[in-house]
């Protein structure tokens, strides 16, 4: 389904994805509508799916998980059904909390979380490297996040 | 750090699905009173665990059909080309994350775009000339897909 977006939108969509908590009568200032237009700009952009969810944001840190670590791999691609495999078995891990694909070097990049060092190794060793069909891993750790924003250069 | 208990965990995996629950709905489906949900909610905010929200939207729609994972190795190391690093990089609009690393990388950034030729536009224009830049390595975002992570 697709839709005509116009500059009103795009105001909007700026200000809410650079602060989504913003309340409507707050967000319609700042993009110089007034709330009617802004309830209905909404509605009609989600509707169409152009805002497809409003979630909230686990902060695992607060919950007890102190490392976060970026595990990017590259698969044997020789197996047809490599990918396959891999995603299923990734998500069966619980602590993994994000699960991408990539054309490059990297072909899949898990995001997982641990309690601390020690978890964490334990999870590699029982979790990870025993994922089907893995060719080469390298991991990032995460030390701090600088920038998180769902905004776009509207 | 506070304890959960299943109903917390409930709560919050129905929150990551849905922020836009409210406490009477959160109260329904787990057999809570409107009052007893909201102070759970509220609990689960003010322990920091609940840490606002995230709207999703459909870049392509907008206009924004490639998203790129960026791994930056700096040229020059040390606190003021940190710094001077960090400032720069997060002043570009198109970069969506950046991430503070241990490893192969020192810095990882997420990138949206129009299209190729745009993110080669950003690329060359906004990546390459931040200070202190060294290797850049690219890979273009196909499928990602968050997951419930622990919550039991």
């Amino acid at each position: 389904m697709s839709i005509q977006i116009d500059d009103t939108d795009r105001r909007i969509l700026r200000h809410l994805l650079a602060d989504p908590a913003l309340p409507t009568a707050e967000l319609a200032m700042r993009a110089g509508v007034t709330q009617a237009t802004c309830w209905r700009r909404i509605d009609r952009l989600a509707e169409a799916g152009v805002i497809s969810a409003r979630q909230a944001v686990i902060d695992w840190r607060a919950l007890g998980y102190a490392v976060e670590v970026s595990l990017r791999f590259t698969l044997d691609k020789t197996n047809p059904r490599a990918f396959d495999e891999f995603l299923a078995a990734a998500r069966e891990v619980p602590e993994v909390i994000g699960i991408e694909t990539f054309l490059g070097r990297v072909d899949v990049r898990l995001n997982i979380i641990a309690r601390d060092m020690q978890h964490y190794q334990q999870l590699y060793r029982e979790r990870i490297l025993t994922l089907p069909h893995i060719a080469d891993i390298e991991a990032l750790m995460l030390i701090a996040t600088i920038k998180d924003s769902g905004g776009l250069p509207l | 750090m506070i304890d959960l208990d299943d109903t917390d965990r409930a709560f919050l995996r129905d929150l990551a699905r849905d922020g836009t629950l409210s406490a009477g709905e959160l109260g329904r489906r787990h057999g809570l009173s409107q009052p007893a949900a909201w102070r759970r909610v509220k609990r689960l905010e003010d322990s920091g665990i609940l840490a606002g929200q995230r709207i999703l939207v459909d870049r392509p729609a907008l206009g924004f059909g490639v998203t790129v994972f960026l791994g930056i190795k700096l040229a020059t190391k040390g606190r003021v080309s940190l710094e001077d690093f960090e400032r720069a990089v997060t002043a570009i609009p198109e970069v969506q994350v950046v991430q503070h690393v241990l490893g192969l990388f020192d810095y990882r950034l997420r990138v949206v775009a129009r299209d190729i030729a745009d993110f080669e536009r950003v690329l060359r224009r906004r990546i390459m000339t931040l200070p202190g830049v060294g290797q850049v390595e690219a890979n273009v975002l196909l499928t990602e897909e968050p997951r419930p992570g622990p919550l039991g």
